[in-house]
């Protein structure tokens, strides 16, 4: 194990950051999708089942499926991780349209009047005072999306998008162990080191919100 | 695969692969793949709905264990499944003779994958029974295991089927990746056509396993409408809030927190 971790140093960090990076972008493209569309879906109420069901609708598609169709969508090549980037990003898009719809109504009728009188109007009020009340909710889709894309981008390795994915088919192939070890340990590593950024953050944004221990 | 980049040509090669005789019979044909991928789906789903029912309607009555709930739902879902898929083949591949190599690696990996989502969704549906109504149920002398039966699972029953579709969802996307552990199933089309460089047959098993989904999604769907009494449902809910509401405040649905319980696809 350890002879195979110095040997394949390399190719193990290179892969590690490509991992970083393909699970990571689609949750920020997500993101700043998903919260004009969510708005929208509350502000327009009878968008809201629509808007949701299109997206629940895509989530269905399981992410092998996904990956082999998007070039033939997109136009794009087989193995570029371009495929992998768009299907994350709808898969969490349709976590995180509904998790924004779900935060803005979460926001208290009073505190909407409270700045309402105060002068906060139209967008103003939006960025200052729902969106950042909302913050608790829509970190806990983030969550969500961030810690299962870990797991998604790894399946684009039966395409041979390069990431820690090849790790578990290089050691499925020459049926070895190290490879396997390595590429769950840093899976997990990464999944948890995501999920413990998005809860800093949180705390960050949403400082009057104690966010209690095991209240995923 | 230069020629992938023609869109043209490879959707008419698409359609060449589904349309030639050849791909819908004999072992390796689509009706065959189909029903090994629904046989090993519903052999999990049903496996880990008889271990996690049981538990969740358990934890969320006597709420002992609770912790459990949380702990294994987000420990779970950190773990790659490709990875856990690769390490029970080759832990379990040496230790099993004959036609099971490869189906018990794989199943085992599904059920442990979608106990999560039915535990957690049963446990919060028992957790989140009016305790009125639970208390009514005591009071009227029923015992804590009728309790059980007959209020808090009835009740629950929306959310413990939400928590079945969402590990059967799971499950489909899961035993598709399997196929590299040669398993059968439609996941054969995505990886042998990737090993012949075959992209037609890659972008057929993906249809049809994008296709399965969404029909058994839909399947439980219907399932779930006709299985909930109707006051359980947030149908009711609406109904009965339109009549009585100053404020139309949507109800909370049901459905709110599937994809949350679910996690992974």
């Amino acid at each position: 194990m350890i002879s195979w971790l110095r040997d394949n140093a390399g190719t193990v960090a290179s892969y590690f950051l490509q991992h970083v990076w393909l699970a990571t972008l689609p949750l920020v493209i997500a993101l700043v999708l998903a919260i004009p569309l969510g708005w929208v879906a509350r502000r327009y109420g009878w968008l809201h089942t629509p808007m949701i069901g299109l997206t629940g609708l895509l989530y269905t598609i399981p992410s092998l499926a996904l990956f082999v169709v998007l070039p033939l969508i997109l136009g794009t090549q087989i193995l570029d991780p371009i495929n992998v980037v768009v299907a994350l990003t709808i898969y969490s898009l349709a976590l995180l349209v509904r998790t924004v719809a779900d935060g803005l109504g979460s926001v208290p009728g009073d505190v909407e009047q409270a700045a309402t009188a105060m002068g906060y109007t139209g967008f103003r009020r939006f960025f200052a005072v729902d969106l950042p009340v909302a913050v608790p909710v829509i970190a806990a889709g983030m969550r969500v999306a961030a810690v299962s894309n870990v797991s998604l981008v790894a399946v684009s390795a039966l395409l041979g998008v390069p990431q820690l994915g090849l790790l578990f088919t290089d050691g499925l192939n020459r049926d070895y162990f190290p490879p396997l070890v390595a590429g769950i340990v840093l899976c997990v590593l990464l999944a948890l080191a995501l999920d413990g950024l998005i809860l800093v953050l949180t705390r960050l944004l949403a400082p009057w919100q104690r966010i209690a221990r095991g209240t995923s | 695969m230069a020629a992938h980049r023609e869109g043209d040509i490879v959707i008419s090669s698409v359609i060449g692969w589904f349309g030639n005789p050849d791909n819908w019979t004999g072992d390796g044909g689509i009706p065959v793949r189909l029903l090994q991928h629904l046989e090993y789906s519903l052999a999990a789903l049903l496996i880990a709905a008889l271990i996690g029912i049981p538990l969740g309607l358990y934890i969320g009555h006597t709420g002992r264990g609770a912790f459990l709930v949380a702990g294994l739902a987000n420990s779970l879902r950190a773990l790659p499944s490709l990875g856990l898929l690769v390490v029970m083949a080759l832990l379990l591949g040496s230790r099993i003779h004959g036609d099971l190599v490869y189906v018990i690696p794989s199943i085992l990996v599904l059920v442990v994958l979608a106990v999560p989502p039915i535990l957690a969704s049963t446990y919060s549906g028992v957790q989140g029974v009016d305790p009125a109504a639970r208390d009514a149920a005591y009071g009227m002398g029923m015992t804590g295991m009728s309790v059980l039966t007959k209020v808090e699972a009835p009740c629950a029953l929306p959310l413990i089927l939400s928590g079945v579709r969402s590990a059967m969802l799971q499950i489909i996307a899961t035993a598709t990746i399997a196929a590299i552990t040669s398993l059968g199933g439609l996941g054969r089309f995505i990886v042998d056509g990737q090993a012949v460089r075959d992209y037609a047959q890659m972008v057929g098993g993906s249809i049809l396993v994008a296709a399965l989904a969404i029909v058994v999604e839909a399947v439980l769907a219907l399932v779930q409408r006709l299985v909930v009494p109707a006051g359980l449902t947030s149908r009711a809910q609406r109904r009965a809030s339109a009549v009585s509401a100053e404020r139309t405040e949507p109800e909370p649905d049901a459905e709110v927190g599937r994809e949350e319980l679910a996690g992974v696809r």
